[in-house]
């Protein structure tokens, strides 16, 4: 039985068994979506802090509505409305939206750790929707299902994710992920955004300077979004981005035939990603968003569906019929 | 007046490892001889012996890089309060940073800070004065005015001397006045936004690292000036190998060239980072490779004085995510400790250690540091074996950002004198 | 929590017999069969159910559907047990609606299950009718349910539990009456 999971921060401290667990417990849920009635009381009376402190619509609804058609109620915080820009510290605003009980926060923020950070000093559990570059790890979970799905088995793939991977923190949460499965990595970006010391985070994973090369023998090309508003430093002209990243149908044709293409969304068409891929048969952009629902559910649903120990010993000690 | 009796005398200017008793009055070392030969010595009714059987008394230590927060920043520390700290770390004299609000640049804010150290300080507190004014790196400080006041060095820590154009004046400067000029070496583009070291770890936890070059350019760049003006230049807090290295190289050539390195660099690498501000400061945890330079530069003298770059900061400040936490830890208390841990790990002789806490920043400064008839009455007693646990809330400092909350030691300050007067003694 | 074994209450023999009189009693009760379909309430309503649409198909050569139905998620005391729950997929491949539906389980007790099972079959669809099926019904309901079919009905205490064992899930069948020790 998989070790209980009470917050989910990082891909990188979870088991293999807990991510097998995590990624079964996921697929009810995506059968789920095909109901024509799409809501549950199974979180009935459970009510899920939203807490993003970073721009984002598309994670943010995933959450909101994975929490609804469980039935349980939502509490709303979003960047552009946030007392943070009046200078309320990150601890004091998730303090106060602990005084209001929610069971769980779901957190995204600028900042690598801080999940982690606001994990040590709340009791209830904390579901990291994105801290910084650091981890994501919903998305390595909704990734590693859709690659399960179409493929049968996530074990020993070739994975090529091209972009820029310093900055990305799904890179880091597949990269996690999908390596305990015995998954090879290679990963092609701008060379001042691909530093060698990610060869150090699994046994497979190498780097790639031409992306010609690091398409050969792939059997899931992840496409990672320019990330415009992370750079700090002078960007890459988009033009020489295009011409030496950009996933074309020709470069899609050195991978291995039929080989999945995902990308974590949003989607510059033109830029990152040629439109005829990005539509094509081998895209799997929207399985990616209908399993993100499900993972979240389930992450939901594992997280907040049971009680602890105390109210075991108060209950029934087995179901009752 | 102070006897203090059985003590094992550490003195590295007179070369002398033995069995001393001491005598002081007046805030000055009276009488230095054997115990054997101490029968008939003067006693005084008024006066306080001490016994220091199986205890090292060392000249007093000196502590070349700190930071007291006083004036502008007393809620996370006080020149009263910080030089307890010191105190209770064995140190004897500090010499503070020139940040504070309003920054040390002119005499009236120097002869504050002493005149609040003659009333309230537990230790000598011999301020370091802005190279620059407000340390903005534009125009040059009344550094003439501030050495008249007491000011014993220059710098613009907490930030690089600016440009290599403004470096040449202020060394041109201080020395024709015979005063070093201290840099935190750091090239400003390299640093840009940077929260700890390049390496394996900051892409595992997606922080912002920097490159080790980042500190060696501008020493490269700072000894270059230095050898450009003839004037006595002073690495703060060197944390790398290629810096180690082209200090080694200067000294060589027979430049004034000195440096030092703080505990945490010679204990803790950019592995231990984890996501809590207590291991933020700046520069931030070397790789584990320059860690092991920095113990041999200690031991083979290229490493003039361990300093503690002592950097409180409120509790408010630091419990924030690790991006946007201020760099610094304190240091005072755990400075010996931490020493003595090389020590007990064979890798530095006690005498080296105590060299790098006594003659080795005096030298920096251009002074002596002895235990000797006529010498100051500063002396730094501690133990090599007594075993203790550090922890934060216990520390004089109002500060608790430390990495070393609950490690154990082998040894401490036990007593430390400042002036004749005892002011700290451990509670055992 | 022990559990010590008091006494066997129906053998492999009585089982199949029971599940072979329940077919031909749920023929002759159902009015047609034209829309029937049974639905096995996870884990050993599953079997049941198998084993009673084979027995009806063998007596009357009646193609009757037989679908799963995992209920961990209609549950009313999830918040009641600390174990991680494990979900398992429902699997009914005809729809649900205008069906005349038959709930199998292997035990009916306090009625919470079958509350949860309407609840799972109605996020379906809509079904004209539904029924249920059970091999043993042990009483205490705590809500006004009742089954249509029942293979046996006995008395229990509360400190008892009844554990049907079949063969596609245990080694054996058989069922069992334990009793709670601390």
């Amino acid at each position: 039985m998989a070790e209980r999971l009470h917050d989910l921060l990082a891909i990188e401290d979870l088991t293999k068994e807990q991510i097998a667990f995590l990624l079964d417990e996921a697929k009810p849920f995506q059968e789920f979506q095909r109901h024509p009635l799409k809501k549950l009381a199974t979180l009935r009376g459970k009510t899920v802090a939203l807490a993003f402190f970073e721009a984002s619509t598309r994670t943010r609804i995933s959450f909101g509505t994975a929490a609804s058609r469980l039935g349980a109620d939502t509490m709303n915080l979003q960047a552009e409305s946030s007392s943070l820009k009046k200078g309320e510290s990150l601890l004091d605003t998730v303090r106060t939206l602990d005084a209001m009980r929610p069971d769980c926060i779901v957190m995204r923020h600028s900042s690598s750790g801080s999940a982690d950070f606001v994990a040590r000093h709340l009791d209830i559990p904390v579901i990291n929707a994105g801290d910084g570059t650091h981890e994501h790890p919903t998305q390595g979970l909704l990734d590693a299902l859709t690659i399960r799905d179409r493929r049968g088995d996530i074990q020993n793939l070739n994975v090529t994710i091209i972009g820029d991977i310093l900055h990305s923190r799904v890179a880091r949460s597949n990269i996690h992920l999908l390596s305990r499965f015995g998954c090879r990595f290679t990963l092609c970006g701008p060379p001042m955004w691909l530093p060698r010391e990610f060869e150090c985070l699994g046994t497979g994973v190498r780097r790639c300077a031409r992306v010609e090369e690091a398409l050969e023998g792939a059997d899931v090309i992840i496409v990672l979004r320019v990330q415009q508003e992370r750079l700090h430093e002078p960007a890459l002209p988009l033009d020489e981005y295009i011409m030496l990243y950009q996933l074309t149908p020709q470069r899609l044709k050195i991978a291995r035939p039929g080989a999945l293409v995902l990308h974590p969304g949003p989607m510059i068409r033109g830029l990152e990603i040629d439109p005829a891929v990005a539509d094509g048969p081998q895209s799997c952009v929207l399985e990616q968003v209908t399993n993100g629902l499900a993972v979240r559910m389930a992450v939901l649903f594992v997280t907040l569906a049971t009680g602890s120990e105390a109210d075991e010993a108060k209950g029934s000690a087995h179901a009752a019929h | 007046m102070l006897h203090i009796k059985n003590g094992r005398v550490l003195d590295p200017a007179s070369g002398t490892d033995a069995n001393r008793d001491i005598w002081m009055d007046a805030g000055r070392i009276s009488r230095v001889s054997p115990p054997e030969n101490s029968a008939g010595a003067p006693t005084s009714s008024n006066g306080e012996t001490l016994d220091a059987a199986g205890l090292v008394i060392a000249p007093g230590f000196i502590d070349l890089h700190c930071h007291l927060r006083e004036p502008g920043g007393e809620s996370s520390e006080t020149i009263e309060t910080g030089t307890r700290a010191a105190a209770r770390g064995g140190f004897t004299a500090v010499c503070p940073m020139p940040n504070t609000r309003p920054v040390n640049d002119n005499a009236s804010v120097t002869r504050a800070i002493l005149e609040r150290s003659a009333s309230v300080a537990s230790t000598h507190v011999w301020p370091i004065g802005a190279a620059s004014i407000g340390s903005r790196g534009e125009g040059l400080s009344e550094i003439g005015a501030m050495q008249k006041a007491g000011i014993v060095a220059v710098s613009d820590d907490g930030k690089p001397i600016a440009t290599a154009k403004l470096l040449r004046q202020v060394m041109d400067y201080c020395h024709a006045l015979d005063l070093p000029v201290i840099d935190h070496c750091e090239d400003a583009s390299l640093f840009a936004g940077a929260v700890m070291r390049e390496g394996k770890q900051s892409v595992r936890l997606g922080l912002r690292g920097m490159p080790s070059a980042t500190e060696s350019i501008a020493v490269g760049r700072d000894i270059q000036v230095a050898e450009l003006t003839g004037c006595r230049f002073h690495v703060a807090h060197l944390s790398s190998r290629d810096s180690l290295d082209l200090v080694r190289a200067a000294k060589k050539q027979g430049l004034s060239v000195s440096c030092e390195v703080t505990p945490h660099h010679f204990t803790l690498c950019d592995e231990d980072v984890i996501y809590d501000s207590r291991f933020k400061m700046n520069p931030p945890l070397a790789s584990a490779q320059d860690r092991e330079a920095l113990i041999a530069g200690l031991a083979d003298g290229t490493v003039d004085a361990i300093a503690t770059d002592h950097a409180p900061h409120e509790a408010a400040l630091k419990e924030v995510e690790f991006d946007r936490a201020p760099f610094g830890v304190t240091g005072f208390e755990t400075a010996l400790g931490l020493a003595l841990e090389l020590v007990h790990a064979g890798r530095l002789s006690l005498k080296r250690m105590v060299e790098l806490f006594t003659t080795g920043p005096a030298r920096v400064l251009g002074r002596k540091r002895a235990i000797a008839v006529g010498e100051p009455a500063d002396l730094t007693i501690f133990s090599t074996a007594h075993p203790w646990t550090f922890h934060a809330n216990q520390s004089a400092s109002k500060s608790t950002n430390t990495p070393f909350e609950g490690r154990s030691f082998r040894g401490a300050p036990m007593v430390t004198v400042v002036g004749g007067r005892i002011v700290y003694r451990r509670d055992v | 929590m022990r559990v010590v074994e008091k006494n066997q209450l129906m053998s492999a023999t009585e089982i199949d017999r029971t599940l072979q009189r329940l077919a031909h009693e749920i023929v002759e009760k159902s009015g047609g069969t034209a829309n029937l379909a049974l639905i096995g309430i996870r884990r050993r309503g599953v079997p049941l159910a198998q084993r009673i649409a084979r027995s009806m198909n063998a007596i009357e050569h009646l193609e009757v559907p037989v679908g799963t139905l995992d209920i961990t998620l209609y549950r009313d005391d999830l918040s009641k047990i600390a174990a991680q729950p494990v979900l398992h997929s429902s699997e009914i491949s005809f729809p649900v609606d205008d069906k005349d539906v038959l709930l199998v389980d292997d035990v009916l007790y306090t009625g919470r299950t079958a509350r949860a099972a309407m609840n799972g079959l109605f996020d379906l669809g809509r079904p004209s009718r539904v029924r249920m099926l059970v091999l043993i019904d042990r009483g205490h309901r705590e809500l006004p349910i009742e089954a249509s079919f029942v293979g046996r009905s006995i008395q229990t205490s509360a400190r008892e539990i009844v554990e049907v064992r079949l063969h596609e899930i245990d080694s054996e069948d058989r069922v069992m009456l334990v009793e709670r020790v601390e």
